[in-house]
């Protein structure tokens, strides 16, 4: 009974979800006091702050509160986690799809020049509930298969909502109309920098990492060598390569006609390339030195050759470690890649810097969005991956 | 037959064997025994050419281990080692396939040889072979290991403490299971422990090594009798020779005419558990029974006593 009553008091002291007393003072700042959406009369003017029941016609705009306060109470309260998912999902597919509709509210009609963009208000409202979905997801934990279709159902969302042109109005898709060409074309010269490079770095990484495995004086040496690459600045590091680079390009016959020169894309291949080697040939050694030294050994004794062993025994179960290296790799080079655009190097970053230059924030949007969904993406596939590729290896008392 | 002759092994300025010359007779278990770091593993290993000798040649039923790479030789010879080494990404049955695999063999005898070798050591195939080996207990994965061990049917198998990392209880099981394994198949087992017990009670021959050197290779009876050096005896424990010596013997071989009160003890059971017996009922004799259950006669306390005494 005593410890009944003790209980009792605690479920009243803690009747509150700690995260949740934040996400909700967030939820409500976001829609009460921040202006949801920032119309201009032009896209590089000072902008007009507008709150929710301005930007939204008033059966939206109530709604739209409505739904907030809602999910603040389902927020601050403790909820189970997969009522707390679903009423994130549900606040983040009205904020996308209201957003769209306030642009099109706020622009007076066959106005082309006016501007509207998501303002803080929106952001935070986002971000609140963002924190409420990641929140819910991890303590629902769910299976990596699961996670995938979560990812693939709000990609798709946004893709058909993109698609049917429901953000059309928006400042940043009349950035994205104006070079639609350019956009896709800096696209595929980002993914080609990011992924071509990891390929790069897996292919000379991969064998690299297993050499400083098996022969023990040269692991601290290229060790070395790859920390201090990775502690140059990026910037610096595609200034050390123009020279080298150039020479490259005047004295060896071929070389420039194959893209190699001073700036451009081949110092920001170059460095993308240096920077990935250290996690790969890193986490290739740690992997193989978490190999249990009796199951090497027994392979050895029951007369594998040092090939077998190595594709049979040591790879698979090094594995797990060498795709986590891979994948460190993969978000660090998405975001990396974005500085190639300083040197012609190509990429989202092209957008970044020509925004930054006309201080027109919605093109620096339009570089910075896709990069970070991209980064966000490949993180979460590749996390799923490598919890798929441990399910039996490497757990309890296996060594 | 195992003949090794000569063979030294040198790391830098350290020698590890020095010398080393001993023959293993087909179809016997010996056991190296020594300190850590008396090279008992190193020559082990050099059986099988996991360290190649510095000096010195293996043969193996007449044949210089050289004659053939040593992957070669390795998938000819069985390895079983402490913490079994099982595979951890690999099931029990793939563990044990490894070798058969290696060896190309076909899949239907590869698989009928996984299941004999399962229900050999009371496993049930069905229900251990598609199990990963975190799945198990520590002995179930030490038989697997032996398993696996001894899949390709090698006619001699080399074992580096195969029972180390096994409870008490566990391991004098393992032990009886390798017993009755041996005689099933006649495999020749080297097998290297710093046990004194495991080693009389599995081998047919001991060999003592100290700082590289075989020091004694005898029967575990001559050993006892007449150990060849003061660490041959401090290894071999002066105030256990006496039950050692019981412990090598059967009752059948004390049985007398006679009889007992109480009830049989079985002929087989070694003569250390019959005095054990003796004391703790507080008799002087016991009956002996063969194992149909017929009566042989009695062994006495006395007898025994006698019997524990050295030699003369």
């Amino acid at each position: 009974m005593a410890i009944g009553i003790i209980q009792e008091k605690e479920r009243l002291a803690f009747r509150f979800d700690k995260l949740g007393v934040i996400i909700s003072i967030l939820a409500l700042y976001g829609a009460l006091l921040a202006p949801f959406a920032t119309y201009r009369a032009n896209r590089i003017i000072q902008g007009e702050a507008r709150g929710i029941m301005e930007a939204l016609p008033p059966h939206l705009g109530y709604g739209l509160l409505f739904l907030v306060v809602a999910g603040a109470a389902v927020a601050l309260l403790r909820t189970p986690a997969l009522f707390r998912m679903a009423m994130a999902l549900a606040a983040l597919a009205a904020l996308a799809g209201l957003i769209g509709i306030a642009a099109d509210h706020l622009t007076p009609p066959e106005n082309s020049y006016a501007r509207v963009s998501p303002a803080s208000g929106f952001w935070v409202l986002v971000f609140a509930f963002s924190l409420l979905l990641t929140d819910a997801l991890t303590r629902l934990n769910p299976g990596p298969g699961l996670r995938l279709l979560v990812l693939a159902g709000v990609l798709v969302l946004a893709g058909s909502m993109l698609v049917a042109g429901r953000w059309d109005g928006l400042s940043i898709m009349k950035e994205y109309a104006n070079r639609a060409d350019l956009f896709w074309a800096e696209a595929g010269r980002h993914v080609t920098l990011a992924l071509g490079s990891l390929a790069a770095a897996t292919v000379v990484g991969l064998p690299l990492g297993i050499l400083c495995h098996r022969v023990e004086r040269l692991r601290a040496g290229v060790l070395n060598v790859l920390n201090a690459i990775q502690t140059i600045p990026s910037i610096a590091l595609f200034g050390i390569l123009i020279a080298p680079l150039g020479w490259i390009a005047a004295n060896i016959p071929g070389a420039s006609a194959v893209g190699i020169r001073g700036i451009g894309a081949a110092p920001a291949f170059v460095a993308l390339f240096l920077y990935s080697l250290l996690p790969v040939v890193a986490n290739t050694v740690v992997g193989l030195a978490g190999v249990p030294r009796a199951a090497n050994d027994a392979a050895r004794g029951i007369g594998m050759t040092d090939r077998q062993r190595l594709v049979t025994i040591e790879f698979p179960l090094a594995f797990p470690v060498i795709l986590t290296g891979i994948r460190i790799v993969l978000v660090q080079n998405i975001g990396l890649a974005t500085i190639a655009a300083l040197i012609g190097g190509g990429g989202f970053g092209v957008f970044v810097f020509q925004g930054v230059g006309q201080t027109a924030m919605d093109l620096v949007l339009l570089g910075a969005i896709p990069t970070v969904v991209l980064a966000f993406t490949a993180a979460i596939v590749l996390d799923a991956l490598i919890e798929m590729t441990v399910p039996n290896s490497s757990q309890g008392n296996a060594a | 037959m195992i003949q090794i002759e000569e063979v030294t092994k040198r790391y830098g300025d350290t020698t590890v064997v020095n010398g080393v010359t001993l023959t293993v007779a087909p179809h016997t278990v010996t056991v190296i025994v020594g300190t850590s770091g008396s090279g008992k593993t190193t020559l082990l290993r050099m059986i099988n050419r996991l360290v190649e000798p510095t000096a010195g040649i293996v043969k193996i039923d007449g044949e210089d281990n050289r004659s053939i790479p040593g992957y070669e030789l390795r998938r000819r010879i069985g390895y079983a080692i402490q913490g079994h080494g099982l595979f951890p990404h690999r099931t029990v049955a793939q563990n044990i396939a490894t070798v058969p695999t290696l060896l190309g063999w076909e899949k239907d005898r590869t698989e009928a040889k996984v299941e004999e070798l399962l229900k050999l050591f009371q496993l049930d195939p069905a229900d251990f072979g598609p199990r990963y080996p975190h799945e198990l207990s520590g002995g179930q994965q030490q038989r697997v290991g032996v398993a696996r061990a001894l899949a390709a049917e090698p006619n001699v198998l080399l074992m580096d403490e195969p029972f180390g990392a096994l409870d008490p209880i566990i391991r004098s099981k393992a032990q009886e299971d390798l017993a009755a394994i041996q005689k099933h198949f006649g495999t020749t087992i080297i097998l290297v422990t710093h046990d004194m017990e495991e080693a009389f009670h599995l081998a047919d021959k001991i060999a003592v090594m100290d700082k590289g050197e075989v020091v004694q290779y005898a029967t575990p009876a001559e050993m006892l009798v007449k150990p060849a050096t003061p660490f041959v005896e401090t290894l071999v424990g002066a105030s256990e020779r006496p039950f050692r010596l019981l412990g090598i013997e059967t009752v059948g071989e004390a049985v007398e005419p006679g009889s007992a009160e109480g009830r049989p003890v079985p002929e087989v059971l070694s003569q250390r558990d019959a005095l054990s017996e003796l004391l703790w009922s507080g008799r002087s004799a016991l009956p002996v029974a063969a194992a149909n259950g017929e009566i042989l006669g009695r062994v006495t306390l006395q007898a025994i006593v006698k019997r524990a005494a050295r030699p003369r």
